[in-house]
């Protein structure tokens, strides 16, 4: 194929899925000149599993997007059928937003906000391989011989990168949902150096809605109060569609026990690792064989098709297996099958190839993002797309890098994983991976991160002019209420009585009322109201950084400890090898890793303690001799 | 981590009869004031100067210890920070005493070398020491721990394993109804969360008591050696303390008038108490009547029962194994270089299950078999009354004691109603603390407990 000179941009984007759009939304709202690739117009965000967007970490990234000037909450928030908020008897730490998309509607509204961006430049075009000059990557070509250059290059190629589809005993080259893979580009990576791995994950099939029988199966409303992912969404979908909940039975066990054998899981077929928490239903009968059931929850995929998704059903059976399986299932004997299920394998970068910045350690100016480094789920690609995005944007300027702390945000924590301690199956964000989890809500993504999105560019100025009042008005009622005193009244204990809380004793502090766990933030504003109204939003915040003061406190002091660590850094050009006392698991890890501060380097797995001790103690030898010369 | 005040006795074990704890960090002054008892505050003192007084635990009142302490403030001091030095007499319980009252009121167990680290880090050391530090920090590390030792921490980490393993279970099923708020796993409730944790601090609560009581590893078995006069019972000692290296040698007659040797005996740590009353002529058979004796016998883990072959078995040899009836005794035939008098059949008898070893001690024959008695005694369990693990290192028992209070801050926020993610804090830092008892706090192997425990999914 001859080539041409086809463009000059200062970032190209390949790839349109969820890492993609956030990638390259952000890198023209910096500013910087992008072009986004993709290999097919029509499939702009899509979502070839699950129609759902958010859920416990999930939906706290997705906020955390927002906050950072990002895309991903404002287009669920205008594309839903349904959204609940989950969690809602636990801790405000782990409450979370979910919803389910319009599939369909959410790529056009996608698509639309992609076509609208100023700096951004849409075109149909499949990738093949990177223009790399000295270590440095410069552009890009594809398939129709265009090549186009770049300062930097973000790749976000998700399931696409050798793209191999397993129905049973039918296997076949393809991306997800039978779209063309990338075939070369795959190569060319591992032509340029890169490690790559081999994972697999699964979709369920689809079934049509006017063939299941509702009424053996329990009704799962959305919430029938305002909901909305963004901090500035103004106008909320209240229409809704109802999922719905069935079970597998003893029946349907015994037919995927009767054809194990035809499961690629089992024949050998699949040699992709897949995720633990994504099983397919023949793995989950497998290894969970004393469970009786399993749950199945039927979930439509928008306002104007009938197709459900039947998720709980992820499998590689071959079809007719699928058929029959589905016919076991309560109030689904009779339903039709639209979309087989099937299980897809492709290629994965090892992401300890990449700095925090999403740059790869190989070759400079390419970043990566999404499924092609390991990760799985629409909103953890995002995260990723947004942060290279940025990156991208700003090597293309000559600027440093924006990492988030652990600290700071779950990207923060998603990213840092990924490149210290690599994955071995597709990684998912749970809140068990946060360890300042209390620090890192769903309801102050905002207050973590609105001024990071504003310095950088992607928040305006009005949205933190807005935000800087909030966060004043919360200072200042928190700041009311510790110095406002209580004293027993009866009014004061009719109240409390009706909240089942006991009456009060000696006059004390709004806060310290505020502490006991039956008390909300209402009954604080019932029985001694501010000067003004007080815009709900700020009174949970004062509620829960009241409340959990204590808890709070103590992580933070984790965080400062940890953050000691963190600004120790390691010079690029340090020679693991080279320091006497390293244990050789530790030297091997770290010469991998390179990891930019002690605090990364404490997180490689195989590193212990008194490695960190020796390597404290080399740093400091190298700052003294430094200051010798 | 830096920052905070690391406390160690800094002094080798069993070399000298004066013990050293030091303390080291910007708490330094502060935690010795805690447990100090002198003219006045140690904060007040000039730097570089020393003052008498008595150690006691703030908790209880209790005097532990008299003490000589130094006092060198930053930055003229070994690591360049404050700097307290407590001098001890000595002798393996009191200095031990001494540094688990520092480590409860706020000091960190210094690492292997880490006063010699913290010295490096803050530019007191030159740069041609560095390597040393690095290699100290190492070897350490990876030091070869008596028999005894491991033998304890073996059994001691199966324990903490089996504690952190039901905390794992207990945490996973929390974070299964948070990541997975629709799956059809039982909700943790608040009434389980009591049961599970209430059930981990009973047992956290037992070890702290074999810690308190101070058994085996801190103290050393409790030995008494009996017999008649002249059957050889100093020699026998002297024997046991030339042959093993005595670990801590108490000055009779300064803070209490029973002498204790320690020894270690194939890696069995041995206290032989009440040695005074062998030393002197004086006939331990008679003072079985004396009140004292009989405590100190009752409270022996271990008796070695001498007899004389040379001679026949006396009336007062018999009333010995009377006297130690169900004890852990081992029964040494001595001078059988004299001409044998001992009728050997009764001695099987009387002896029933207890080992008997023969020896001359004068000729140096026998000492191996006992040692080997001992050793096997100890290691095959029998010596052990019951069930009991020990806790001995001090490190262990200041972290068991954070993880009482984490259990029971997390047993206070379920009664004071807080969400169970936030009682989970404290549940997974107990987990963490126990796991720095045993050297593993991979937070990977919840997220495997997770997947394990439960089928997840879409």
């Amino acid at each position: 194929m001859k080539q041409y000179e086809a463009g000059k941009y200062d970032v190209v984007v390949i790839g349109a899925g969820h890492a993609g759009v956030e990638a390259a939304l952000a890198s023209a709202r910096m500013g910087a000149n992008t072009l986004v690739l993709t290999l097919n117009l029509d499939t702009i965000a899509y979502m070839p599993c699950n129609p759902s967007v958010g859920g416990p970490a999930k939906g706290i990234v997705v906020r955390e997007i927002d906050a950072l000037g990002g895309e991903m909450a404002r287009n669920i928030d205008k594309t839903h059928i349904q959204m609940r908020m989950l969690n809602t008897g636990k801790g405000p730490a782990v409450r979370a937003l979910r919803a389910q998309a319009d599939k369909v509607l959410y790529q056009n509204e996608m698509k639309k906000t992609l076509e609208q961006t100023e700096n951004l430049t849409l075109r149909q075009g499949m990738v093949e391989e990177l223009i790399v000059e000295d270590g440095v990557c410069k552009g890009v070509v594809t398939k129709t011989g265009s090549a186009y250059y770049a300062n930097t290059v973000v790749v976000t190629t998700g399931t696409y990168l050798r793209g191999k589809i397993i129905i049973g005993e039918l296997t076949y080259e393809s991306g997800p949902n039978n779209m063309q893979p990338a075939i070369n580009l795959s190569h060319n990576l591992t032509d340029l150096g890169f490690n790559m791995v081999r994972f697999k994950t699964g979709t369920p099939p689809r079934i049509n809605a006017n063939t299941i029988d509702y009424s053996k199966t329990e009704i799962q409303p959305g919430d029938d109060v305002p909901r909305a992912f963004s901090y500035e969404t103004t106008e909320f979908i209240m229409d809704q569609i109802p999922c719905w909940l069935t079970y597998t039975g003893e029946v349907t066990h015994e037919l995927i026990n009767n054809n194990l054998e035809r499961s690629p899981m089992y024949s050998g077929m699949i040699e992709g690792t897949g995720p633990r928490y994504c099983p397919s239903i023949e793995d989950k009968i497998v290894r969970f064989n004393d469970k009786p059931r399993h749950q199945i929850f039927l979930e439509p995929e928008g306002r104007n098709t009938e197709e459900v998704y039947v998720q709980g059903l992820s499998t590689s059976l071959p079809e007719d297996v699928q058929r029959n399986m589905l016919k076991t299932i309560a109030g689904l004997e009779k339903a039709e099958m639209m979309r087989a299920g099937y299980a897809i394998e492709y290629d994965a970068i090892v992401p300890t190839q990449l700095w925090p910045s999403l740059e790869t350690k190989l070759v400079r100016n390419l970043f990566t993002a999404g499924q092609l480094n390991g990760t799985s789920g629409y909103e953890e690609a995002a995260g990723q797309g947004i942060m290279a995005g940025i990156n991208a944007a700003r090597k293309a300027k000559g600027e440093e890098p924006v990492i988030l702390d652990r600290s700071e945000a779950y990207i923060g924590v998603l990213i840092d994983d990924l490149v210290t301690k690599g994955t071995n199956e597709p990684y998912r964000l749970l809140t068990s991976r946060a360890e300042y989890r209390l620090l890192l809500r769903h309801d102050n993504a905002d207050l973590r991160l609105t001024e990071i999105g504003h310095r950088i560019g992607l928040i305006s100025e009005e949205r933190n002019a807005r935000f800087t009042l909030k966060k004043q008005q919360i200072a200042e009622e928190i700041d009311r209420i510790e110095h406002t005193s209580i004293k027993p009244s009866d009014q004061l204990q009719e109240i409390l009585g009706e909240i089942g809380s006991s009456p009060l004793k000696e006059p004390t502090s709004a806060a310290a009322l505020l502490r006991r766990p039956e008390v909300t933030y209402d009954v604080i504003a019932k029985v001694v109201p501010a000067e003004s109204e007080i815009d709900p939003v700020v009174g949970e915040q004062v509620e829960i950084q009241t409340k959990y003061a204590g808890y709070i406190d103590k992580q933070l002091q984790q965080v400062e400890k940890m953050n000691k660590m963190n600004n120790k850094k390691i010079p690029d050009a340090i020679d693991y090898l080279a320091i006497n006392g390293l244990a050789t698991e530790a030297k091997q890890k770290l010469s991998e890793v390179r990891p930019l501060s002690v605090g990364q380097a404490s997180r490689v797995s195989g590193v212990n303690p008194s490695d960190i001790s020796i390597l404290l103690v080399y740093l400091e030898q190298g700052r003294i001799a430094k200051i010798a010369k | 981590m830096e920052g905070d005040t690391i406390a160690a006795i800094s002094t080798p074990m069993g070399e000298a009869a004066i013990a050293i704890v030091r303390l080291s960090g910007e708490e330094a002054l502060h935690i010795a004031d805690r447990m100090f008892r002198g003219k006045k505050p140690l904060k007040e003192v000039d730097s570089h100067t020393i003052h008498y007084g008595y150690i006691i635990d703030p908790d209880t009142d209790e005097k532990a210890e008299e003490v000589m302490v130094t006092v060198m403030k930053a930055p003229k001091t070994f690591t360049r920070e404050d700097v307290v030095e407590m001098n001890c007499h000595g002798g393996l319980v009191s200095v031990n005493r001494v540094l688990e009252i520092a480590l409860n009121n706020g000091a960190r167990i210094a690492e292997p070398g880490e006063f010699t680290k913290r010295a490096f880090l803050n530019g007191r050391i030159d740069l041609s020491q560095a390597e040393a530090v690095m290699d100290l920090i190492r070897a350490k590390t990876d030091r070869a721990m008596n028999v005894a030792i491991n033998q304890m921490e073996g059994r001691l980490s199966k324990l903490i394993h089996t504690l952190r393993q039901t905390l794992l279970e207990t945490v996973a099923h929390v974070e299964v109804n948070i990541d997975y708020p629709e799956y059809d796993a039982e909700e943790m409730t608040h009434q389980l969360l009591t049961e599970k944790l209430t059930e981990v601090k009973r047992e956290v609560e037992k070890l702290l008591q074999t810690a308190e009581q101070g058994k085996i590893l801190r103290e050393g078995l409790s030995t008494v050696i009996i017999g008649r006069p002249n059957v050889g019972k100093s020699s026998l000692l002297n024997s046991l303390v030339h042959e093993n290296k005595a670990i801590v040698t108490d000055i009779p007659g300064t803070t209490r008038d029973v002498i204790e040797e320690y020894v270690n005996v194939r890696g069995v740590p041995l206290r032989l108490v009440d040695t005074a009353g062998i030393r002197e002529p004086e006939d331990l058979v008679e003072r079985i009547g004396v009140e004292r004796s009989r405590k100190v016998l009752k409270e022996a883990d271990l008796i070695l029962l001498v007899l004389n072959s040379g001679e026949v078995l006396a009336e007062e040899d018999e009333k010995l194994f009377e006297a130690v009836r169900g004890m852990d005794v081992i029964v040494i035939v001595n001078k059988t270089d004299l001409t044998q008098q001992i009728d050997h059949e009764k001695v099987h008898q009387l002896a029933g299950t207890h080992p008997i070893v023969s020896t001359s001690i004068k000729e140096e024959q026998g000492i191996n078999e006992l040692e080997e008695s001992i050793k096997e005694l100890f290691f095959t369990g029998s010596v052990e009354s019951g069930d009991m693990t020990y806790v001995s290192n001090s490190r262990h028992i200041a972290l068991l004691k954070q993880a009482k209070r984490t259990l029971e801050e997390s047993l206070n926020g379920i009664d004071a109603g807080l969400p169970v993610d936030m009682v989970q804090i404290d549940i997974t830092r107990t987990w963490e603390i126990l796991g720095e008892i045993v050297g593993d706090t991979v937070s990977e192997s919840l997220i495997d407990q997770l997947f394990s425990q439960f089928c997840l999914g879409k």
